[in-house]
């Protein structure tokens, strides 16, 4: 089975930081040696502009990046057609946004997404309005999950677009999202689903789901940053014009006129970030030997441990499902503890959470508050982690006398 | 390094001094720190060119609290001038912490709150003269 403990020694962080307790997983993983290798193999043996120079080691460097989409499409059950490299998930989410939306979204036409949207899945769709395109959003249950009796109702045959997130980078929640695409289609509406938080920790699979579009980023998952996925329906992609235009993307250009070139390439102008998606592949090959059935078990674990543990704390609220279909992210709030302060707290103690709004604005004013304290776990991280972040919960309640 | 949550910080955050509405403060500025969600309002009276009084209403975090609370006992019988020259150095003075740098604005933002405040009044008070 899963040894928290081996993994960690494939993470040099925690060699250079030998009582970090790293709970921000959700914001951004750390990267195993294998990446770290493979980025300084590539920068030392091979490297050279892709698709362009007939010479051996350019050859190679394209090999090596070509490989990598082959693996991160099989990842997630693509194509190597349908897998587009972009910046990271809010880039991807944009170049929808300006390679479809914008000149397939008209006056009067309705999108559905939901008040648990991080901000890079909200804020580039309200660019619409301008041309008079109306947002709906789906509000949640109680226990924090997305009320779909709601969601069923929002969507309708004015809807052109459903776009929601797999899993709440506050709430842990995971949507039922083939269900949810299922909804968009049966109105004849298209659907993106934000995968950012969910493709790191379980299987994801592009097909079952049957969404349009996917979004996704390296950074989350062991990857170096600046590497993301755009994942999109081949037939979609066909007939679309791509988003940003330059070079590396064409079959001819005259003065004139441009004809692109095969798929994924169309969209993707300019030199790529070659060096890091090349270090991705071996991420996701990392991932792929642990095997994400067993990520999502340890995970399930973890949280199930942690969230027993943290309802024992008299005055400690969690905000989102305390059992069921949730990720490995807890946000909650300690009395009246404000949570940065616990975020310093903890992190006097070497534990490293995250604090504040989380990018959801919106749902927090939902909510009702200003902010939560998020702890986030991942492969490397242990129960004995847990019990000590448990302690010093009950040594801040001292502290702070709550 | 001095723990940020020092009993006289934690002191000064749950029973905070001169902490309400000034009615009839001729100076009165809203700062926020989106950071944490602090949000403060300070309201200050001058009296020949010294804050007579002053008190401050608002809510966030402990370091930015008890900053706010310890500058409202710090301003009174100060000159305009002497809390436009204040620094952060200053707020952590009296704050008698080290305060780690991610956490620098929320000590800062009841001292922007004055200073703004003033740049206020006193911008206001030049336009009245030019008029």
């Amino acid at each position: 089975m899963f040894d928290g403990k081996k993994i960690r020694e494939d993470f040099p962080i925690f060699n250079s930081n030998k009582d970090l307790i790293y709970f921000d997983n959700a914001a951004t993983t750390q990267k195993p040696k294998q990446v770290l290798d493979a980025l300084q193999e590539f920068y030392s043996q091979c490297n050279a502009n892709v698709h362009r120079g007939i010479y051996k080691i350019a050859v190679e460097a394209t090999d090596e990046y070509e490989e990598a989409r082959e693996k991160v499409s099989q990842f997630i059950n693509s194509k190597i057609e349908e897998l587009i490299w972009t910046r990271g998930a809010t880039e991807a989410i944009n170049q929808i946004l300006y390679a479809w939306a914008l000149w397939n979204l008209k006056k009067d036409d309705e999108i559905v997404t939901t008040i648990m949207e991080h901000h890079s899945n909200l804020v580039p769709w309200q660019l619409l309005q301008k041309n008079g395109v109306k947002i709906r959003y789906v509000n949640l249950n109680g226990d924090g999950t997305l009320n779909m009796k709601e969601l069923e109702n929002s969507v309708s045959k004015k809807t052109k677009f459903v776009t929601v997130t797999q899993m709440s980078n506050v709430l842990g929640t995971i949507n039922p999202v083939e269900e949810i695409v299922k909804i968009a289609h049966d109105n004849g509406a298209l659907c993106l689903i934000d995968a950012a938080q969910s493709v790191p920790h379980m299987e994801v699979d592009v097909k079952k789901i049957n969404c349009d579009f996917l979004v996704f980023s390296a950074h989350k998952m062991l990857g170096p940053t600046g590497v993301g996925g755009l994942y999109a329906k081949q037939e979609i992609l066909e007939k679309l014009d791509p988003a940003l235009r330059g070079s590396e993307q064409i079959k001819s250009v005259s003065l004139f006129e441009t004809e692109w070139t095969d798929l994924p390439w169309k969209f993707e102008p300019g030199t790529p970030n070659f060096a890091d998606i090349v270090a991705f592949g071996y991420a996701v090959d990392y991932l792929k030997k642990l095997g994400m059935k067993n990520v999502r078990e340890h995970e399930r674990d973890l949280t199930k441990y942690a969230l027993e543990k943290l309802q024992q704390i008299s005055k400690l609220k969690i905000f989102g499902p305390l059992n069921g279909t949730r990720g490995g992210v807890i946000s909650f709030q300690l009395a009246d503890i404000h949570a940065h302060d616990m975020a310093s707290f903890l992190d006097d103690n070497n534990i490293a959470v995250r604090s504040g709004h989380h990018c959801a604005m919106p749902l927090m004013k939902y909510l009702g508050i200003s902010g939560t304290t998020r702890a986030s776990f991942y492969i490397y991280n242990m129960k004995e982690e847990i019990d000590k972040f448990i302690e010093t919960l009950e040594k801040a309640k001292q502290v702070f006398k709550v | 390094m001095t723990s940020m949550y020092a009993e006289e910080i934690l002191d000064h955050y749950r029973n905070p001094r001169n902490f309400g509405e000034l009615k009839d403060a001729q100076i009165k500025y809203k700062e926020s720190n989106p950071l944490c969600g602090d949000e403060y309002e300070f309201y200050l009276k001058v009296n020949n060119g010294l804050v007579s009084d002053a008190k401050f209403f608002g809510d966030g975090c402990a370091i930015s609290k008890a900053s706010a609370s310890m500058l409202s006992e710090h301003v009174k019988n100060k000159t305009l001038d002497d809390l436009k020259k204040m620094k952060l150095d200053d707020v952590l003075k009296l704050l008698g912490i080290e305060v780690s740098a991610a956490r620098t604005k929320c000590a800062l933002v009841a001292l922007l709150a004055i200073q703004k405040g003033i740049q206020k009044f006193e911008g206001g008070k030049n336009d009245g003269s030019q008029r």
